[in-house]
């Protein structure tokens, strides 16, 4: 909403207040103001010249000389515009005049005649486009007075964003309204209802067959005679940000704009039956908009006809082709109605058609201004259209839309702003707003005007208090009550810690969007059923929400690889979608946790790189197990899509597969550009804490000496190191202290598809130094037990 | 018969050998060698010792005397030797086994927390401070959560205000990426009686395409707190006080009336600009004010469809971008910072 300083005085005058100091006003009162546009600022030192005389430029065709009188003396300048002529008042930027882009004008020599300024063009004063020639000024401004004055430049208009409850706040009367409240100056608006009320109008009728839709119709007529706008009422409208079409449909946009009032004029000669019947559409009844554009409509949907019942336009959206006026209308119907809201709301956003109109029924005009804005309109096309009105109006409004009543309690308005004022405090802020005011001490009887739709509830009216005491006064506290007692639930601060040892681990946390495409499944391996999709993505390739934070992850790392940094290390934690569990309607959400490394593990300088390893990844999983006491973690190398087929491993924690770790397929790398090696690992983290968790509770350290006894054995390499290590660690019970493989060997000689490994066992009891026999039984054991369960064989 | 005076003679001849030998030894090695011959078991030295037995008694002691004179020289001769050449061998291993610093250093790898994690923790961290728990809600939230709960009923204009993403399940239009995070308060008011003080960081999704400005995706934080005598005075006391730890309290909060609806009265509020305090700069496009986000007193309406007594409870919620706050606070001026992963960009935090 554009509202010209100029427009909002004709309703107050706000004396002595400046641009800057009701801009202020305007933010407190909560009509936000966005910017403010001087249209003059930028235009110094030009004033009103008349020509005297033109003659050719000696050496030049294209250019002329003008001698200008600008009040105070001549000069002659140099002009290259085509239009001007003896006898014509035009701006003239003197010397040391700036015009918009801080232009200086300056004594310029032009083809070896001096120029003592410039003639200006609507453009070069920053109004238009124009610069087809010199703006011409009316023949009787005074000269030498500043063209500001003259073209009105001197306005200030502010561009204020009206929130969805202010539609009153849409018209330059609302907003007037405010800022006289705000100011305490005078307020006056004319309103006039038409009169007297007739059946017919010009001998048209109107039927509304949907009242509650449509509560109110007035209608006038008016014989006009169709052409331009006054200049003054163009100014105002492009200052308001519409464009000036003709006089008629100019003064329907100029009272929308005044009085948040929207009107629509019909060539009353191409209303075929010369009437008007509003009714719901039929469930694919097409019309075709002014805009030209045929629409489909549905049963929900409001149509104004003419008298054969054929639609002539969306009511309160947008006008037909067929009965627009028009060069040659002559006689014109003027409909002012009020439409319910809501039904305006849904037909404009399923149509996706809006338009100033809707934007201001469906937010909710005042039904009570019908009359009295058709009743300005016919006023200003007397004025400007020729108008001859017709006698009488038609005012079809069977259930008058009555102020709503309101009470409001002065302990109430101070329990909830945190304030004490008093009723008599109360019913001041309240009054200027058009709220009138009875009742006892403790509370107020409010009557609300029906220009403020928003106004229903008691809050509704400790809203406008708290606005007019300006939230500047209000104190600022905060709440004292001792059942505040903050902080972080466990499973929130285990969530902190995943992201925690990660970056300890060297990992950078990126964030990916949620939104894939299938296709970025497929290239990473995975399937693409079971997915949430997207109903109205704006792009396809975001039309999925994200199964798996891996796809992301990776393209991640192959943006990196791109920008030339192919040794990344990161992770992501995040939702992960996945279809609704039973009964449920929402999908199923888990938080999940994703890291890779990508390409080199970089050491010192001077030493190479070593390509990352699967190794690389269990570390950083090894110590999220550890930094979440989950002790019954482990690795089932089986084969996981998008992996590596024998080096990949399910992540199974107490039983349950949780995620998947190991080395990323070559064919992903492949399809993702990537730097290999890459090496990935994905936990679903929800299912990571639920799962059982060592306490806090800590051990005793032992102050005896230990044994170590270090054993070889020759296994089959397909049995994992990690099983023997278990196996060693349940055999050794409580006494042993630490199991550690320390040797890999592999030959020949151990037989094919055979591997030597190696331990080293510590065993210390915490009461005691263990004998010599207590530690050959517990070697013996851990022996024997290896042996039965893997059928190694202890290599001497 | 050899006299004492003999193996005194020779006691000292050795002595004088043995020294001369140590200082020429050119090495530990050579330094060795000679300490065996003058200072080991067949050393000379040690047959004039035998010899004393030879020796009358009465001239024993001079023999003894410079046998042991003798001995005492020789070995202050090889430790003196033996210093040099061990401090001739320490430097040159010094000078062989050096290493230059500056060719390092392995690279230790800290990883880097993502920027709007490091705020959004801060502020969690902030609110904690302030006594509030942090509550949590899902990303895809049904119409009711979304919307008609927080008093946006079909069709309220109020809703154009939202862009919204909706997702392919159940009826149309039913299921939705939540356009913000105040659903959370409304299931946090189902699931606790009051009193409740929360804050809900997570994310929030509107119709949009990544670019420098935009993101389909972003993080606010909303807060809830619902009490027995709860005022607007509170309100705008907690959001100055959350300003004024996290930016300083040399930043002022402002206020707006405002329109949402789910709370009334709304405010929206902005502190003074970081960056110029107030001046103006392009930060705050120059109007010395950077907008932060929206609050307000909860609804009636809101508290009736969760079964909390508006006339008992009262209560404020408030909501804004952590984005922008991150945008702030580290000078990132193009949205798709945070969502590339690009880590000549992460690194830096």
């Amino acid at each position: 909403m554009r509202a010209p300083l100029s427009w909002i005085r004709e309703f107050t005058p706000l004396e002595g207040i400046g641009v800057e100091a009701i801009a202020d006003a305007l933010n407190q009162l909560g009509l936000e103001v966005e910017g403010i546009d001087e249209p003059g600022r930028d235009v110094n030192g030009v004033v009103a010249a008349r020509i005297l005389d033109v003659v050719p430029h000696p050496d030049a065709d294209r250019i002329r000389l003008a001698d200008v009188d600008f009040g105070d003396g001549h000069v002659r300048v140099v002009c290259g515009a085509p239009n001007i002529e003896a006898g014509m008042v035009v701006p003239f930027a003197r010397v040391g005049a700036v015009l918009p882009g801080d232009f200086k004008i300056e004594r310029r020599t032009i083809r070896g005649v001096v120029s003592e300024g410039m003639l200006c063009s609507a453009r070069e004063l920053g109004l238009g486009d124009d610069h087809d020639g010199i703006l011409s000024l009316p023949d009787n401004a005074p000269l030498g007075t500043d063209v500001r004055e003259i073209l009105g430049l001197d306005d200030a208009v502010f561009d204020l964003s009206i929130t969805p409850n202010r539609p009153d706040a849409m018209g330059i009367v609302g907003v007037a309204r405010e800022l006289a409240a705000h100011f305490g100056s005078p307020f006056s608006v004319d309103e006039r209802e038409p009169a007297p009320l007739f059946d017919e109008v010009a001998g048209a009728r109107v039927i509304v067959e949907a009242p509650d839709r449509c509560p109110r119709f007035v209608a006038l007529a008016a014989r006009v005679v169709m052409g331009e706008s006054p200049a003054w009422l163009q100014r105002r409208l492009v200052l308001a940000g519409m464009r000036p079409i003709s006089n008629v449909v100019d003064v329907t946009n100029y009272v929308m704009l005044e009085r948040c009032r929207p009107l629509h004029a019909y060539d009353l000669a191409k209303l075929p039956g010369r009437g008007i019947v509003v009714r719901l559409a039929a469930d694919g009844e097409k019309m075709t908009t002014l805009d030209g554009v045929e629409r489909t409509l549905s049963s929900a949907d409001l149509l104004i006809c003419d008298g054969e019942r054929r639609p002539q336009g969306i009511a309160g959206i947008m006008g037909g082709a067929e009965a627009e006026v028009s060069d040659t209308t002559t006689e014109i119907l003027l409909e002012s109605a009020y439409f319910e809201p809501s039904g305006i709301a849904l037909t404009s956003k399923r149509l996706g058609l809006r338009s100033e109109a809707s934007a201001r029924f469906e937010r909710g005009v005042d039904p009570n201004n019908a009359g009295t804005g058709a009743d300005r309109a016919m006023e200003l096309l007397v004025e400007v259209a020729g108008a001859v009105p017709a006698a009488g109006a038609i005012d079809v409004y069977p259930e008058p839309i009555e102020r709503k009543r309101i009470t409001i309690r002065t302990e109430r308005v101070n329990a909830l702003l945190g304030t004490s004022l008093s009723r008599d405090e109360i019913a001041a802020y309240l009054t200027p707003l058009d709220i009138t005011l009875d009742g006892p001490v403790d509370e107020l009887g409010a009557t609300v005007p029906t220009f403020r739709p928003d106004l229903e509830r008691e809050i509704d009216l400790i809203e406008e208090v708290a606005r007019r005491v300006g939230l500047d006064s209000i104190a600022r506290t905060v709440p004292s009550s001792a059942a505040k007692i903050g902080g972080l639930s466990s499973r929130q601060r285990d969530r902190r810690a995943v992201g925690d040892v990660l970056v300890g681990a060297g990992y950078d946390e990126v964030y990916t969007l949620p939104l894939l495409a299938p296709a970025d499944l497929t290239n990473v391996g995975l399937e693409t059923d079971g997915l949430i999709e997207v109903e109205n993505p704006l792009r396809a390739e975001e039309s999925i929400l994200r199964p798996a934070l891996l796809p992301g992850l990776l393209r991640s790392v192959a943006y990196n690889v791109a920008h030339g940094a192919p040794d990344v290390a990161l992770f992501e934690s995040g939702t992960v979608f996945g279809l609704p569990r039973p009964g449920e309607s929402l999908p199923a959400e888990r938080h999940s946790v994703a890291f890779a490394r990508a390409h080199h593990a970089r050491r010192a300088p001077h030493e190479p790189d070593r390509d990352v390893d699967v190794y690389d990844a269990t570390a950083a999983l090894d110590a999220l197990a550890q930094e979440l006491r989950i002790t019954d973690i482990r690795l089932d190398a089986v084969a996981v899509p998008g992996f590596h087929p024998t080096r990949a491993a399910r992540v199974v924690v107490d039983g349950r597969a949780v995620g998947a770790i190991g080395e990323v397929a070559a064919t992903v790398v492949d399809a993702l550009s990537l730097a290999g090696p890459v090496v990935a690992c994905e936990i679903d983290v929800d299912a990571l804490l639920e799962s059982a968790r060592t306490d806090r509770m800590s051990s005793p350290v032992s102050r005896f000496p230990a044994s170590t006894v270090d054993l070889a054995f020759v296994v089959d390499d397909r049995i994992p190191a990690a099983a023997l290590q278990k196996t060693l660690a349940a055999a050794g019970g409580e006494l042993v202290e630490n199991v550690a493989l320390f040797d890999v060997f592999r030959s020949d000689a151990l037989g094919p598809g055979k591997v030597s490994l190696a331990f080293s066992l510590r065993f210390r009891a915490v009461d005691r130094t263990l004998t010599d026999d207590e530690v050959s039984a517990l070697r013996k054991k851990c022996i024997d037990a290896v042996v039965a369960a893997h059928g190694a064989e202890l290599r001497s | 018969m050899t006299t004492a005076n003999d193996l005194a003679a020779r006691a000292e001849t050795t002595a004088r050998e043995g020294a001369d030998a140590f200082a020429a030894a050119g090495s530990l090695d050579e330094l060795a060698d000679a300490e065996r011959r003058f200072l080991g078991k067949s050393s000379a030295l040690n047959e004039i010792r035998e010899a004393i037995k030879s020796v009358d008694g009465s001239e024993r002691a001079v023999v003894g005397k410079a046998v042991s004179g003798a001995r005492a020289d020789l070995e202050a001769a090889y430790s003196a030797r033996r210093e040099i050449l061990d401090g001739e061998a320490a430097a040159l291993s010094a000078t062989r086994d050096r290493l230059d610093l500056t060719l390092g250093p392995r690279e230790y790898q800290r990883g880097h927390m993502h920027p709007v994690t490091r705020i959004g923790r801060e502020l969690e961290d902030v609110f904690v401070g302030l006594g509030y728990k942090v509550a949590e809600g899902p990303e895809v939230e049904t119409d009711w959560y979304n919307f008609e709960s927080l008093n946006f009923p079909p069709g309220h204009p109020a809703r154009a205000m939202q862009d919204t993403l909706y997702v392919r399940l159940g009826e149309r239009e039913s299921v939705m990426l939540r356009t913000h995070t105040s659903p959370v308060q409304v299931r946090t008011m189902e699931s606790q009686p009051p009193p409740i003080y929360v804050v809900a960081p997570g994310r929030a999704f509107r119709r949009d395409t990544l670019d420098a400005r935009h993101s389909p995706v972003f993080h606010q934080i909303e807060g809830l707190a619902v009490d027995e005598g709860i005022t607007l005075s509170d309100l705008l006391g907690t959001i100055e006080a959350f300003i004024h730890a996290l930016f300083g309290s040399d930043i002022k909060a402002r206020f707006l009336p405002s329109f949402f609806p789910f709370t009334e009265p709304s405010v929206e509020f902005a502190m003074s600009c970081v960056f110029c305090r107030g001046e103006g700069c392009a930060v705050c496009s120059r109007t010395g004010w950077v907008e932060l986000g929206g609050a307000g007193m909860v609804d009636p309406n809101v508290f009736e469809a969760v079964g909390i007594d508006p006339e008992k409870y009262t209560g404020f919620a408030f909501g804004f971008g952590i984005d922008r706050v991150v945008q702030l606070l580290y000078g990132v001026d193009h949205i798709k910072n945070l969502w590339d992963g690009d880590v000549r960009f992460s690194r830096q935090f």
